[in-house]
């Protein structure tokens, strides 16, 4: 309906009509609850920027305790107060509740709600040449759950008894029983109530996603001409909707194990000195259901990234993306294959060896496609002719960290050698360099590459560079030296090591000179993002206004004008003729050939 | 408080600063009349060469860790099945570590390379079905052959232990362990949560432990049935509402539990009982864990309240402990901590079992400490602690030999390590008044008291 009746309104030209929407729109109807894609986008950008801080803050603070351990440090004072960091040394509840809610806002709320939110609004509609979401409503609504569960999950830090403290598995029965626990009162509620609203935030968001890749693409734009990027977001979407509501109900069962005396997950427990009834349950049910969507979860976070890269790579290669059609294969083959290796997690959790096997099997299947990704990313630099845009830069540190931590994913995937470095160090380090390098370099890349398309205006390219040197060298030099500390046996989630110092006291210097190490690499990544707040912010609202196609690119979001009106175009809407990688392309003057320009005689499409 | 305010003075401070450098550069790129989006040749070639200098960095620091936390940084192993997983991990870091570096490689050689350079048009290759077959097969290969050896030395790992392992129950709670040898017989006893007492932390199951839980629950003075009972109708205690709630829930709760402990004695097999009498317990850390090298253990694990994992780091061995169900592992150790001390150059270095399965505040604290013994000392150290006070009144042939004598004297000196056969602790045989005196070594005492406080949670 509202699409068609933007058609109608669409001969303005451009500005005329931006400024007509500035009489009849109100204020609460623009900037708040908009129906409009790139309002959305906007409005997931900067949460999840807020959360992405938040995060990055706790992260620091837990580190402190990590290189300092005992230590008085004014800086934990100032954040936590006396109740949770007295005389200035992080409580051990509280380190936990700092892991718990680090590792939940850094997963679910900065590299899912944010990441998909971010550019599946902004750049599905736009890519795909459609005036808006199919569904502008529940866009709307997808974005006011996400900011709901973000608030509770930050007041949730806040609670008397703290924020939830089983890490951000919240693994029962330590999830379940307050006993055991302080951060399993009042805190676990909250990370529960949080969740649950995150998840139907994020259904609504997928389905919306969905339904728009399936039904309004423009004339000419075949699923095989659509950008890589939009292929993601749209494998992400479908992977969401089947596993996030598999959460759900894990989340669900938890919920009535802790207030309605079911037995989903417990039984025999004697917690503290209280004898439980509860009987016949399994901790191990939960993990089946919570991994169920947990792996599907880290390609949600990952896949995203790719896609953005794939772009920016090719854009600034100046070199159509190397096998379009074996990265979206690839694509497809990871979004299948997440689905069936998801008791990797679960090597040595008392499952039947056997079964272990099989996700043995399933699970190295997983690294082909990687592999395939990783391959025509370099085939794609080759022979190119790189523009170091931020954006090409972060692309450039994601591939490595993509490289970097789908092996030690490999070392994992063996159950055999996963019985000794399971839970240990190493895990962590694995995931972060996926994670929190390679999927958060997509994000900053997408950030970088498409903020004049968001805001109209460019942001510093100077701070980019320093942003992006400090941030993979601080990265990096907080998590290669971590795999080292994990494989030689320092468990996660220690407050501190000093019991290495009864057995162990070679392991134990070892274990403080690389913490300490990590630390001061992290307050160095952590201060590098200063560089980026200031800058995403200043250039909002002062940066020197963006031409209307900047990286010379050929999809269709940068043939829309730089002021944001509804509808996206100002005319008719734009006609496909070919894949959006022509760049370089033979027999063409110009180095790029837009989507929209006709096939030349005789000319072949790719 | 002035460190505060010095603080956020810092980052004010900070981020004017910042604005005004920007502000500058701006005005020097309006004058230059050369917009964001437009990369000068000279910024190219900077990044381009950072992404150089970054890999040799990058590489450089990757390779002088390796060299100095070791190249797979974990020491030797101590069992058998540890010494093949080390050989399977070292061959697999090759493996990926050839791959990490010849990729990266690539990746920033690429990066350097095939920087924009004025002139040049970069190349029009969007596809090669060939190479794209080639990187699909050659890591598909790679992959078969990690899979295949993983998995022969995972179900080497897993599988059933030799009829004559020792079978060793390893229980965890909020925060720490306990073992219990399963004595004798090699039996462990029976176990049900629901008999957990102050007397029997593991819920071990008999004709008496049954007795005691299940009288203690309808009669003990402060918190069994009756008592809670007589005080809720007692008209002249008073409660506030949720003391009353609470105290309904545990009495419901308990009643429950006396139900089916009545049931378990009803069903209970009284020839069983022996079976749990001679296991024999030691609580961590204050008490080690005695394991006899070149002897295969089959390691039951359970736990009392939360998930928690028995990681032993050298013995390169993992398994969780799971609430309501019975996981287990096995290993057997082949050096034993004498040896292990003289190949680490550490003399005081010990093997350990870990927590590694967050379960809690004091989750970093939960260990236990772990010594293997030559099989003589072993044997000499289970018999004694077999016999306990019991030594002198056993008939002679029971009794401690001359030569395990001396072996214990030689390995402990005068302390005789502690730990005790269940039937000792839940009798409580009434401590001597004098430490018994074990032939011909004086003073070798086994400190039951202690021990046996040191079992006891704190309540
Ligand atoms: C080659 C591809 C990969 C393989 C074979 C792989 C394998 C594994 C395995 C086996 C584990 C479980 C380890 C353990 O708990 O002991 C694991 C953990 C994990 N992986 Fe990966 N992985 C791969 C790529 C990725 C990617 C791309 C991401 C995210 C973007 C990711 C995120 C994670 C996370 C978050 C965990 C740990 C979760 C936790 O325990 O808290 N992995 N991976
Ligand atoms: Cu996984
Ligand atoms: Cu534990």
């Amino acid at each position: 309906m509202s699409v068609l009746a933007h058609e109608a309104h669409g001969h303005h030209d451009s500005h005329h009509h931006d400024e007509h929407a500035h009489h009849e729109e109100h204020f609460v109807s623009k900037y708040i609850f908009s129906q409009d894609h790139k309002m959305i986008a906007k409005q997931y950008l900067i949460t999840a920027v807020f959360m992405g801080f938040v995060g990055m803050l706790l992260s620091i603070l837990f580190r402190i305790q990590l290189a300092w351990p005992g230590e008085s440090a004014d800086f934990l004072s100032f954040f936590l107060g006396d109740t949770w960091a007295p005389n200035g040394v992080l409580s051990e509840d509280m380190y936990l509740g700092l892991v718990t809610i680090h590792g939940t806002i850094m997963v679910f709320f900065l590299l899912t709600g944010g990441l998909s939110g971010t550019f599946s609004n902004l750049l599905i509609p736009f890519q795909l040449g459609a005036r808006d979401m199919a569904s502008g409503f529940m866009n709307m609504i997808s974005y006011w759950l996400f900011f709901i569960s973000s608030v509770i999950m930050f007041i949730s830090l806040f609670v008397e008894t703290g924020p939830a403290m089983s890490g951000w598995t919240v693994y029962p029965p330590l999830s379940a029983l307050p006993q055991a626990v302080s951060g399993s009162g009042l805190g676990m509620d909250l990370w529960l109530i949080s969740m649950a609203i995150f998840i139907a935030s994020s259904l609504m968001g997928s389905l919306n996603y969905i339904v728009t890749v399936l039904n309004l693409r423009t004339k000419g734009m075949t699923m095989t001409r659509m950008p890589l990027t939009v292929w993601t977001f749209f494998v992400t979407a479908i992977l969401g909707l089947l596993s996030f509501p598999v959460l759900l109900s894990a989340a669900l069962l938890l919920i009535m194990d802790r207030t309605m005396g079911t037995s989903f997950y417990l039984s025999d427990i004697i917690a503290g000195s209280e004898m439980l009834t509860n009987h016949g349950g399994s901790p191990l049910l939960y993990q089946h259901l919570f991994w169920f969507l947990g792996h599907p979860e880290v390609y949600i976070v990952l896949l995203p990234s790719l896609g953005l890269s794939s772009e920016i790579i090719s854009t600034n290669s100046r070199k159509p993306i190397f096998g379009y059609r074996a990265m979206i294969g690839s694509t497809l083959a990871i979004g299948f294959l997440s689905f069936i290796v998801w008791a990797h997690h679960m090597f040595v959790t008392g499952m039947s060896p056997f079964l272990g096997s099989v996700f043995v099997f399933t699970t190295l299947l997983i690294a082909i496609p990687s592999a395939v990704k990783v391959f025509n990313y370099l085939t794609t630099l080759w022979k190119g002719t790189i523009v170091y845009t931020p954006a090409m830069l972060f692309s450039i540190g994601l591939v490595s960290a993509f490289i970097t931590g789908g092996i030690t994913g490999i070392i994992l995937a063996d159950s055999a050698l996963d019985i000794t470095v399971h839970d240990t160090y190493f895990v962590v380090a694995h995931f972060h360099v996926v994670m929190g390098l390679s999927a958060v370099f997509g994000m900053f890349a997408g950030v970088y590459h498409w903020f004049p398309k968001m805001f109209g205006r460019m942001l510093n390219t100077r701070l980019g560079y320093a942003h992006f040197w400090v941030t993979i060298v601080g990265a990096y030099g907080v998590f290669i030296p971590m795999h080292f500390i994990g494989i030689s046996g320092a468990p996660r989630r220690y407050y501190d090591y000093s019991v290495y110092e009864v057995f162990d006291g070679e392991t134990f210097l070892k274990f403080e000179n690389l913490n300490l190490v990590i630390t001061i690499f992290a307050i160095i990544a952590a201060t590098g993002q200063l560089i980026f707040l200031f800058n995403f912010f200043y250039s909002i609202f002062r940066g020197p206004k963006a031409p209307q196609n900047p990286w010379n690119s050929s999809t269709l979001e940068w043939t829309t004008p730089v002021e944001h009106i509804h509808g996206n175009w100002p005319g008719a809407l734009p006609v496909v003729h070919r894949w959006p990688y022509d760049f370089s392309k033979p027999g063409w003057e110009e180095d790029f050939v837009p989507q929209t320009t006709p096939l030349k005689e005789g000319e072949e499409e790719h | 408080m002035g460190s505060k305010l010095i603080f956020l003075i810092v980052v004010v401070l900070g981020v004017v600063a910042i604005a005004q450098l920007v502000r500058l550069y701006e005005l020097s790129s309006k004058l230059r009349k050369r917009g964001e989006h437009e990369i000068s040749n000279r910024d190219n070639r900077l990044n381009a060469k950072l992404m150089l200098a970054f890999m040799f960095v990058f590489f450089g620091s990757m390779i002088y860790l390796m060299v100095n936390y070791g190249w797979t940084g974990r020491g030797v192993a101590a069992t058998e099945h540890g010494e093949r997983l080390d050989w399977l991990m070292s061959l697999n870091m090759i493996i990926v570590l050839v791959v990490f570096f010849s990729t990266n490689f690539l990746l920033f050689l690429f990066a350097f390379k095939y920087v924009k350079k004025p002139g040049v048009r970069a190349l029009y290759f969007p596809h090669s079905t060939k190479l794209e077959l080639i990187w699909t097969i050659v890591p598909a290969m790679a992959l078969l052959v990690i899979i295949v050896l993983g998995l022969i030395e995972w179900d080497n790992a897993t599988s059933k232990a030799k009829e004559d392992a020792i079978v060793v129950e390893l229980y965890s709670k909020q925060f720490d362990w306990t073992a219990r040898y399963s004595g004798k017989d090699n039996t462990l006893g029976k176990f049900d949560y629901k008999v957990t007492s102050d007397k029997n932390l593991l819920g071990i199951v008999n004709s008496e432990t049954l007795d005691y839980a299940i009288d203690k629950l309808k009669n003990d003075t402060l918190l069994g049935i009756d008592a809670m009972e007589r005080n809720l109708n007692n008209k002249n205690k008073i409660y506030s509402v949720e003391e009353r709630e609470k105290m309904m829930t545990t009495l419901h709760r308990n009643e429950e539990i006396y139900r089916l402990l009545v049931q378990l004695k009803n069903r209970h097999d009284k020839s069983l009982d022996a079976q749990s009498w001679d296991d024999i317990i030691v609580a961590g850390p204050a008490e080690k864990l005695y394991l006899c090298v070149d002897q295969e253990y089959e390691f039951n694990f359970r736990s009392k309240d939360v998930i928690h994992s028995a990681f032993f780091p050298n013995f390169r061995a993992q398994m969780n402990t799971v609430p309501g169900q019975t996981t287990r592992f096995k290993f057997t150790p082949n050096k034993t901590t004498a040896e292990m001390r003289k190949i680490k150059n550490d003399p005081k270095f010990d093997y350990s079992l870990l927590c590694n399965k967050i379960c809690g505040g004091s989750h970093y604290k939960m260990y236990m400490l772990i010594e293997v013994l030559e099989r003589d000392e072993y044997n000499a150290v289970m018999k004694a602690i077999d016999l306990g006070s019991d030594n002198a009144t056993r008939p002679k042939d029971d009794q401690l030999t001359e030569k395990e004598l001396t072996i214990l004297k030689k390995k402990f000196g005068d302390a005789l390590p502690a730990a005790h056969r269940f039937e000792t602790l839940f009798k409580g045989a009434p401590a001597p008044a004098v430490a018994p005196v074990v032939e011909g070594a004086e003073g070798m005492v086994a400190p039951a008291d202690t021990a046996q406080v040191a079992a006891v949670p704190g309540k």
